[in-house]
C-alpha cells in the first residue's frame, strides 16, 4: 500500500526531502514505518524517540495501523509562537 | 462581519485587521497578544528567524484551541495568525485576538491561547544568529501539558 510521508524542520533537514511516497506491506503500523526509515537513514533512529507522529493531521500512537493513502507526518517538538 | 480567524501566512501581520475581524457590537473587550522577534536568545545575537509550519494541520490545531477556549470561557470570537518564512527583528510572528462581553474572559482566554499554541500547533522556528550559526529550535517534549500528552 502507498502512503505519503511528510518531514518538517530538523527532520526534513536530516531526510533531505519534505515529502515522499512510500510503499509498505498491508497492515503496517507507524512503528513499522519508523523501522523502515531508520534502516535507510541510521540517524533517523536517533531522532525518532523525540518525534510526534500524525496521521491525516491527528496525533497518533505508534501502534496505529496505516491505510492506503494516509498522510503521515513526523513532527519534531514544536517551537511556534 | 465578525468571525473566528485561523490562518498561517507569509505576509506581514498587521494587528488592526485581526482586531477588527473579531470585534462586534455586543463585545465589551478585545484582548490581543503579539509575539515579536527578539534580537537575542540568552544573550546570543539573533540575525533573523525562519518559521515553518505544517499548514493544514496547524490551522486545524489552532481551531481546536479556539473551540477549547469557547468551552472554558464566555468569549465571542477568537483570531489566531501565525507568520511563516523569514522574519526580521521586531516583526510579529504570532498574533492572537479574543473578543468577549467582559474583560476577564478575553484576558484569560488570550493567555491560554498562546500557551496552547506553543504546545500543540505544528510550527517550528529556526534561529539564525549574528555569529553565523543557525539551528531549528525544539520545544521540550517532556514538559507537562505538551501535545505529547494529549490527543493520543
Amino acid at each position: 500500500m502507498t502512503i505519503t510521508v511528510l518531514f518538517f524542520a530538523s527532520c526534513r533537514d536530516l531526510m533531505g526531502v519534505s515529502d515522499r511516497r512510500m510503499t509498505l506491506a498491508p497492515g503496517a503500523t507507524v512503528a513499522d514505518l519508523i523501522s523502515t526509515l531508520a534502516s535507510e537513514q541510521a540517524r533517523f533512529a536517533d531522532l525518532a524517540p523525540s518525534l510526534m507522529v500524525s496521521v491525516n493531521q491527528v496525533y497518533v500512537n505508534r501502534n496505529v495501523q496505516l491505510r492506503v493513502g494516509d498522510e503521515v507526518a513526523f513532527i519534531p517538538p514544536v517551537s511556534g509562537g | 462581519m465578525a468571525d473566528d480567524v485561523y490562518k498561517i501566512q507569509n505576509a506581514e501581520i498587521k494587528p488592526d485587521a485581526l482586531y477588527d475581524a473579531v470585534l462586534a457590537d455586543s463585545d465589551g473587550a478585545v484582548t490581543t497578544f503579539a509575539g515579536v522577534v527578539r534580537d537575542n536568545t540568552k544573550g546570543r545575537g539573533t540575525s533573523y528567524l525562519i518559521y515553518d509550519a505544517y499548514n493544514e494541520m496547524a490551522k486545524k490545531k489552532m481551531r481546536e484551541i479556539g473551540d477549547e477556549i469557547k468551552d472554558k470561557w464566555d468569549v465571542d470570537r477568537v483570531g489566531m495568525l501565525h507568520r511563516i518564512g523569514r522574519l526580521e527583528i521586531g516583526e510579529i510572528s504570532v498574533l492572537i485576538a479574543v473578543s468577549s462581553p467582559h474583560r476577564k474572559a478575553s484576558l484569560e482566554a488570550c493567555h491560554y491561547a498562546i500557551d496552547r499554541l506553543k504546545q500543540t500547533v505544528p510550527i517550528w522556528k529556526k534561529e539564525v544568529w549574528t555569529d553565523g550559526g543557525e539551528a531549528w529550535i525544539e520545544g521540550d517534549p517532556s514538559a507537562p501539558g505538551t501535545s505529547r500528552d494529549r490527543d493520543i
